[in-house]
């Protein structure tokens, strides 16, 4: 596809764990355009902060990338070395982290770290980068930003300091953001405002956003697309339009209705999806889904389901699905 | 560090009485060691044996020993003595622990298996017989000493700054910061190193006291520094052997060590609470 900034290809990714190796990622294909935004979903263990992580270059020591390419803004990141790698971070792909409690080094304060951040960039002294640190801070809703500068992170709140780590990925406007579970740490209140933080950023700010969350609500509130995962793999990919309203797979289906925010009336259980997600150190020759599938034949066990394009940009990985 | 964050470091030091007290204590002490030709009344080594065993006087504030040195001299010099032995160990032993701590918490993983295996070795040596089997073979000695410190103390320095950078290696912070682009010198020296000295200060200052009285020990014992470079240790030996004639003796060489090593645990507590950044506002968390 033309135009992608990050363009993920057929990647396979596994961790070396006791009892052998899990897959966490088996075949995964995405790609952003600029000035879009992905959203990820899926539930605990899918694989989607591996993902997040994947696409920054920051798995862990015993993770092994097996098979398929990450390209960010058409260059291989496999054909760079680990400095030039290290490079393009915060400048070409940056990341919000999950708790935003832990996400500053407790020692230094939000000013200093903000400054350093920029070590990066060559001919700007240090009092043009604090301003452009303090300009950062106001443009995502802190006020004082002056004051805040001074503050060490333990003396900020949560949302506050959700917002300086936005401010901090955004500093060097990188065409790519991953927001890895943005709100999640975060209670309700301050979850619709980082959420609204995100949706003004999202206008005008012209690079990629990736948003990896299991929290379909916050999807349906930010992104124009959205990719659902399944033990390692995008089941349905397609508009959040399309994916709302006209789910095919069976798991998005499922995971839709189990919802609490979709549910009308009073019900006495909460649905649920039976059955637990496989083994992914040995995972089924056929569709992962399957044991837990309430369509599934015997075709969905025995073989590995088809990728089924349905309509303009959405796709759906199965055996029972037609356009 | 801004000198504002050092100002209230000071401040909330000062404001623990125990914390205060063991900074006036060591500042005391610290003193007396760098000052000690010009405070010291008379030359510690100058015999006159005409004055022997003189108790204390307006001419010698502490007395004199069996040689008829003055007292008071050969504590201030003591203090020299002690202070430069177990900053200059404790300091060097640090030194190495931090790198070698922190090469093995954020280096490859065979690399740490090494070293951990190095400092497993090390501690195995108990250092009271390490130090006397050192001393048999390269003879007593001001250096002999430092260098059993030295070599007893890294791994415990060392395991707890691995463990810090262990700790903090996978912490948010750390990935936020690689997620940036830092690379790992960076992470090494402007993130993990100040987040790990605090621990490793506050060891440090608290292992000084157990080597002035190691020093003291050995010198007691004649295996530390030699006579007549005066030594609490050696002052403390002479009271005893002349605890008859002269009582003071033993009480005048036991309370700097005594007031010495309570000053730097107090000032060593004290640190520890201010150093907390959680702690430093008042506000315990």
């Amino acid at each position: 596809m033309t135009g992608a900034v990050l363009q993920i290809e057929g990647l396979k990714l596994d961790y070396a764990v006791p009892g052998g190796r899990l897959h966490a990622l088996r075949h995964v294909s995405l790609s952003i355009k600029k000035g879009e935004v992905l959203g990820i979903a899926g539930e605990s263990g899918c694989g989607k902060s591996t993902l997040a992580a994947a696409m920054i270059g920051l798995t862990g020591a015993n993770a092994r990338q097996s098979a398929g390419t990450i390209r960010l803004g058409g260059q291989d990141m496999a054909s760079l070395s680990e400095d030039d790698r290290r490079r393009l971070r915060g400048r070409k792909i940056a990341m919000v982290f999950q708790d935003p409690m832990t996400a500053f080094n407790p020692v230094l304060t939000i000013g200093g770290q903000l400054t350093d951040f920029q070590h990066n960039i060559e001919g700007l002294g240090r009092a043009e980068k604090r301003a452009r640190a303090q300009a950062m801070l106001s443009r995502v809703g802190l006020s004082d930003p002056a004051l805040i500068m001074g503050r060490y992170p333990h003396e900020l709140s949560g949302g506050m300091r959700q917002r300086a780590a936005i401010a901090a990925a955004l500093l060097l406007q990188p065409e790519v953001l991953i927001a890895d579970e943005p709100t999640t740490a975060l209670d309700v209140t301050m979850e619709a405002q980082i959420i609204h933080l995100f949706r003004e950023l999202r206008d005008d700010y012209d690079g990629a956003m990736v948003i990896v969350t299991h929290h379909l609500g916050v999807i349906a509130e930010l992104c124009d697309r959205v990719a659902i995962m399944y033990a390692g793999e995008v089941v349905e990919e397609g508009p959040v339009d399309a994916i709302y309203h006209g789910a095919r797979h069976p798991y998005t289906r499922a995971l839709m209705a189990c919802d609490p925010a979709m549910i009308e009336g009073r019900t006495a259980r909460l649905p649920t999806i039976g059955g637990a997600l496989p083994d992914l150190r040995s995972p089924p020759p056929g569709c992962a889904f399957a044991p837990r599938c309430p369509l599934a034949t015997d075709r969905c066990r025995a073989e590995a389901p088809p990728d089924v394009q349905l309509t303009a940009g959405h796709r759906a990985l199965c055996h029972e699905v037609r356009p | 560090m801004s000198s504002g964050a050092d100002r209230s470091l000071l401040r909330s030091l000062v404001s623990d009485p125990m914390g205060a007290l063991g900074l006036v204590l060591v500042l005391l002490f610290l003193a007396m060691a760098l000052f000690a030709p010009w405070l010291a009344p008379a030359d510690p080594v100058k015999l006159d044996v005409t004055q022997k065993f003189q108790p204390p006087s307006l001419t010698h504030w502490a007395g004199t020993d069996q040689l008829g040195r003055d007292l008071l001299s050969r504590i201030i010099y003591g203090a020299r003595t002690a202070v430069s032995i177990a900053v200059t160990s404790v300091g060097l032993a640090g030194l190495i622990g931090l790198l070698l701590g922190m090469i093995a918490g954020y280096g490859p993983r065979w690399l740490d298996a090494i070293l951990v295996l190095l400092f497993d070795s090390l501690s195995s040596l108990p250092m009271i017989l390490f130090a006397l089997a050192v001393i048999t073979v390269i003879g007593p000695g001001t250096s002999t000493l430092i260098l059993v410190v030295v070599i007893v103390s890294i791994p415990g320095y060392a395991r707890l700054i691995r463990a810090q950078t262990l700790g903090l290696s996978g912490a948010d912070f750390i990935q936020a910061e690689r997620a940036m682009g830092a690379g790992p010198v960076r992470v090494l020296l402007r993130h993990l190193l100040p987040n790990v000295v605090g621990p490793l200060v506050i060891l440090l200052s608290m292992d000084i006291p157990v080597v002035i009285m190691l020093e003291a020990g050995l010198s007691y014992l004649n295996l530390g520094v030699r006579p007549p470079t005066p030594s609490w240790g050696n002052i403390l030996y002479d009271g005893y052997t002349s605890l008859r004639s002269a009582p003071y003796m033993v009480l005048i060489a036991g309370l700097p060590l005594v007031l010495s090593t309570l000053g730097f645990t107090f000032l060593g507590e004290g640190l520890r609470d201010a150093l907390d950044p959680k702690l430093r506002h008042g506000v315990p968390r």
